[in-house]
């Protein structure tokens, strides 16, 4: 790996969160400077800060992209108690030639009466839904209806798990037999107070949201939870930051044909990694799952590549043969880390 | 409960400040990452003035690698289409000649990169470039050899032959050498001159020594005896002859013959009188000594062990390979040099231990597309499983997902990925799909390429996509007939039926249609939506009327209205068009077509004068309403009053 560039970022404060979008073209950035920037890379590679705007009276923490199949769309939250969602509009000729684009803000979700600690795009399957969670412990999930009016978004769900929370993920699987599913973490120190990460599911019947799983064994602060890319598996993959790194695997339990309760899981740690010594604040997957990395106290970004991981299935399944000659990228990891000048 | 491989490597981030930490995201084959804090909350710190874009696979951007990935792109897919139902006798030519193609591959990559190293201007990238051939270098080598040992699997006898052709091939600097001293005006004198023949008889080219010793009797005739007696044993050397009708153990007997007499002319001192014949001779004997006094002739171990085999163990087997290349590896290397990882590779090639050999070149080369390819030959070859039953098939799938993945990066390349992807049966399909919706759709004609093979592969969820995709930014452009088009092959009702309410609009203020082409064409795609339905038939009046198709025309309108198809917000317009054809001469509208228009406008206007719906329209708009009802009701009264003359002229 090698540094291909860096690009001035010219916040006025720390940057708190980079997004991505879907293709990989533009780059969203927020900031304790209570703006957002969005960046677009040029035909040559480079990339051009194309707007910034202050979006908040308070910290952004996260910045995401809508799938592009509702347009142009940004969701942003803050600690000023709100998220908003952002829309870019295709601007006069005179503003493309100078390499701008507009965003308009097309609503301010201020349900919550705590900073909203994040905000993340339900699967693209389900709509165009939001969602939140906030430090008061509650989870929003917001639904625009018309996909061309993007001021209207009526508040769907609203869960309280109980403790303060600090990040949430949606499972991406879009298979049919996987009820809508996200993941909930808080970052709550007390130990005493249980597990740190839920998981809920969406319940056919009932129509809402059910708590089915609460990792009992995750008692630390949570930082950030991500889901996997499903990778057309019958499980579930999910990593946490918490002091350490973890992975998870969450497999449905067969269900009696009949029964119309909550799904249960075999849960079942996978992996557990302590090389960044102290604290993990951010887990993060690539697009194929292939690799997952980290972010820690130690300043390090370590890259984790599980070959067992990815083929959990298969191994499973020949388990008394694993572990002698293969080990061919079995798991090897790559750090960045910081060069103090 | 974990354990690594192999130590990491580490990538150095500039950076300003201690104690803070780094944060990350994502992108398709890179990493950004920036200095953040992650513990305050609300915390305000300085700004951080840069975001790092860090990239993985830098071969990817090199124009000259890119001729490597395309060209054994192609024959990456032959190799797929060899037949499975060959015995295998049949195959092995083919394999074998497989695995030259892809080597010539690597050699002409390997002599463009040295050409443009050497012609460079820029010192650093002629650095670049050099280390890129070092590294091209190292992997012919290495598949040489795996094709001699795995592919070929040459037997005992043959075996020795290949490694020889493997030595000299990689070995060539002999040539240049020979070159120079052949080109100097005395050859004999030529300070290289004895290491050129010792080069030669190293690597078993006895007739280029032969004509080189040659060179040095005529110089000498007082010493022509023993030049002679070298050249004898020389050309009594016995090479054995795959081909040939001679036996194996025949060839030994004979060889041993030769090796005893050269041992005799060794005991009798015969070649005393010159140290280099002298050499010579106890090279042929195969001594472990003189050979190792040319090291920097050998340049390598494993050219001491094939020159060692040649004139100790030109029968050598297969399976004895392994315990020569350990020895001769240890005696070769300095006990103070441990061996580098192309040491290790050659030698776990040697020991025919392939997941071995596959397992170090992923760590040491972080080069996806030399494992990939080789352990996908392999894999063909079937040599895979019967090293180990269960991850055969899985190693060589997950080699080629980790190479097509690194292509799916690249702007151009990620369309040689696709092929990769179809043929790893477990996983390639769902890392297609995953790949190719983040394939940028730049351009239409791109977005028609990635449609394409998402639909020869049925991947229909992937091509709603990114059709809805188009179609929402054309929307958003205001080109309103591809966003129609775009949403037509998505199947996406709503947005289509979005869509025809925007042509509808649009031809409401402007009086004309944009896009009649494809409007005109819709053909069956029509019956997506109830208000594209509309549109098209609505589309299809005009042109009627314009043909001068009155009677069609009229019945089309008046269906329009009557089987509910045109929304009520449009009869109105409807109506209006009806006009013109009411105040023809001819009568078109029937006498109970006028009817049905008539009942069509009561019921308009009734709900039209319901005060809730119309209170905000102004006085004016409300008059010109006014007139355009009673126009038209004047309009149908004039016709039915016509139409019911005429009907009754002709019914009589």
């Amino acid at each position: 790996m090698f540094v291909a560039r860096s690009i001035a970022a010219d916040h006025k404060d720390l940057i708190h969160d980079v997004s991505y979008d879907f293709h990989g073209r533009r780059m969203a950035t927020c900031s304790s400077d209570q703006s957002v920037k969005v960046w677009d890379k040029s035909e040559s590679g480079e990339w051009l800060c194309t707007a910034s705007w202050k979006t908040h009276s308070g910290s952004v923490w996260r910045v995401t992209w809508a799938h592009p199949e509702f347009g142009q769309v940004l969701a942003s939250c803050s600690f000023d108690r709100t998220a908003a969602v952002w829309e870019e509009i295709v601007g006069e000729s005179n503003d493309k030639q100078r390499g701008l684009s507009h965003w308009i803000k097309r609503t301010t979700l201020v349900d919550s009466r705590t900073s909203v600690t994040d905000v993340k795009f339900a699967p693209k399957h389900m709509g165009l839904m939001l969602t939140t969670c906030s430090a008061d412990g509650v989870v929003r999930i917001y639904e625009a209806p018309d996909v061309m009016n993007l001021s209207q978004w009526s508040l769907q769900h609203e869960i309280s798990c109980k403790l303060s929370c600090s990040c949430i993920s949606w499972n991406p699987s879009s298979s049919r037999a996987h009820p809508s599913m996200f993941a909930v973490g808080s970052d709550d120190s007390n130990i005493a107070s249980g597990g740190k990460v839920q998981i809920y599911e969406y319940n056919e019947n009932t129509r809402k949201y059910g708590k089915v799983e609460t990792l009992m064994t995750v008692t630390d602060a949570v930082h950030d939870i991500a889901f996997a890319p499903n990778l057309g598996r019958s499980f579930h993959v999910l990593a946490i930051a918490t002091k350490d790194v973890r992975i998870f695997k969450l497999a449905p339990m067969r269900k009696e044909s009949s029964s119309t309760g909550p799904s249960k899981f075999e849960v079942q740690i996978v992996a557990q990694f302590d090389n960044h010594n102290s604290q993990v604040w951010r887990v993060s997957w690539n697009i194929t799952s292939t690799l997952l990395a980290s972010s820690g106290d130690d300043g390090c970004v370590r890259l984790w590549k599980g070959k067992k991981l990815v083929h959990l299935q298969q191994e499973h399944r020949r388990l008394p043969s694993v572990g002698n000659r293969l080990q061919c990228s079995d798991r090897f990891l790559i750090f960045l880390r910081w060069v103090h000048d | 409960m974990e354990e690594v491989d192999v130590e990491p490597t580490i990538t150095n981030i500039p950076a300003l400040r201690r104690g803070k930490h780094m944060g990350f995201a994502w992108g398709q084959g890179n990493i950004f990452v920036y200095e953040t804090l992650f513990k305050a909350t609300g915390a305000t710190g300085s700004g951080s003035p840069f975001i790092h874009e860090v990239r993985k696979d830098e071969d990817i951007y090199s124009p000259i690698l890119r001729k490597l990935f395309n060209e054994s792109h192609h024959i990456f897919v032959g190799l797929q289409t060899i037949r499975e139902d060959l015995p295998s006798k049949n195959k092995k030519p083919q394999f074998v000649s497989i695995s030259k193609n892809y080597r010539s591959v690597i050699r002409a990559c390997m002599e463009e990169l040295q050409q443009v190293a050497v012609s460079t201007k820029n010192a650093e990238m002629s650095v670049q470039y050099g280390n890129q051939v070092s590294i091209l270098l190292a992997i012919e080598l290495i598949w040489n050899l795996c094709e001699v040992l795995f592919i070929d699997a040459a037997p005992a006898g043959s075996l020795l032959l290949h490694l020889l052709d493997w030595v000299r091939l990689h070995k060539a600097d002999v040539d240049e050498k020979a070159r120079d001293v052949l080109q100097s005006d005395s050859p004999a004198e030529h300070r290289d001159y004895w290491d050129v023949v010792v080069s030669y008889v190293l690597q078993g080219r006895l007739d280029e020594a032969r004509q080189m010793l040659g060179k040095k009797a005529t110089l000498t005739p007082a010493a022509n005896n023993i030049y002679k007696m070298m050249d004898n044993l020389l050309s009594k050397m016995p090479f054995y002859n795959p081909g040939g009708t001679q036996t194996l153990t025949e060839f030994d007997v004979k060889w041993r013959h030769w090796h005893e007499e050269v041992d005799r002319c060794l005991q009798d001192n015969s070649f005393a009188s010159n140290q280099h014949l002298e050499v010579i001779c106890k090279i042929l004997l195969g001594d472990e000594d003189t050979l190792l006094e040319h090291k920097d002739l050998l340049g390598t171990w494993y050219h001491f062990l094939v020159s060692r085999l040649l004139f100790c163990h030109p029968t050598v087997k297969p399976t004895e390979l392994h315990y020569y290349a350990q020895s001769c590896m240890t005696m070769f290397l300095d006990s103070r040099s441990a061996p580098e990882p192309l040491d290790s590779i050659l030698l776990a090639a040697f020991e025919f231990d392939i997941h071995q050999v596959i397992k170090d070149c992923s760590i040491a080369l972080n080069n996806w597309w030399f494992v990939a390819h080789l352990t996908d030959l392999l894999d063909h070859c079937k040599l895979l499983q019967s090293h180990n039953l269960h991850f055969g098939s899985n190693l060589r799938e997950f080699l080629l997902l980790e190479y097509a993945s690194g292509l799916f990066t690249h702007h151009s390349l990620w369309q040689l990925a696709v092929d990769y992807f179809d043929h790893c049966l477990e996983f390639g399909r769902v890392y297609l799909e995953l790949q190719i919706e983040r394939v940028p759709l730049d351009t239409e004609r791109k977005a028609l390429k990635v449609l394409r093979i998402c639909e020869q592969r049925q991947m229909s969820e992937q091509v709603r996509s990114i059709c809805k995709i188009m179609a929402m930014r054309a929307l958003r452009n205001n080109r309103l007939g591809s966003a129609l088009s775009w949403s037509i092959r998505a199947k996406d009702a709503a947005f289509a039926t979005l869509i025809s309410e925007r042509f509808l609009q649009d031809y409401c203020a402007k009086g004309t249609f944009s896009d009649l082409d494809l409007i005109d064409n819709l053909g069956p795609a029509m019956l997506l939506s109830d208000r594209l339905t509309f549109l098209g038939k609505y589309r299809e009046f005009h042109k009627l009327y314009g043909e001068k198709r009155f009677k069609e025309a009229a019945k089309l309108l008046l269906s329009l209205m009557t089987a509910k198809i045109a929304p009520r917000s449009f009869w109105m317009t409807l109506l209006t068009d009806a006009l013109p054809l009411l105040e023809q001469k001819e009568v078109i509208f029937s006498a109970d077509q006028t009817y049905e228009l008539m009942f069509c406008l009561e019921e308009l206007t009734s709900s039209l004068n319901t005060p809730s719906s119309d209170s905000d329209k102004s006085m004016q708009e409300e008059d010109v309403e006014l007139t355009k009802v009673e126009l038209l009701r004047l309009a149908l009264s004039r016709n039915l009053a016509m139409a019911i003359v005429k009907e009754g002229t002709v019914e009589t």
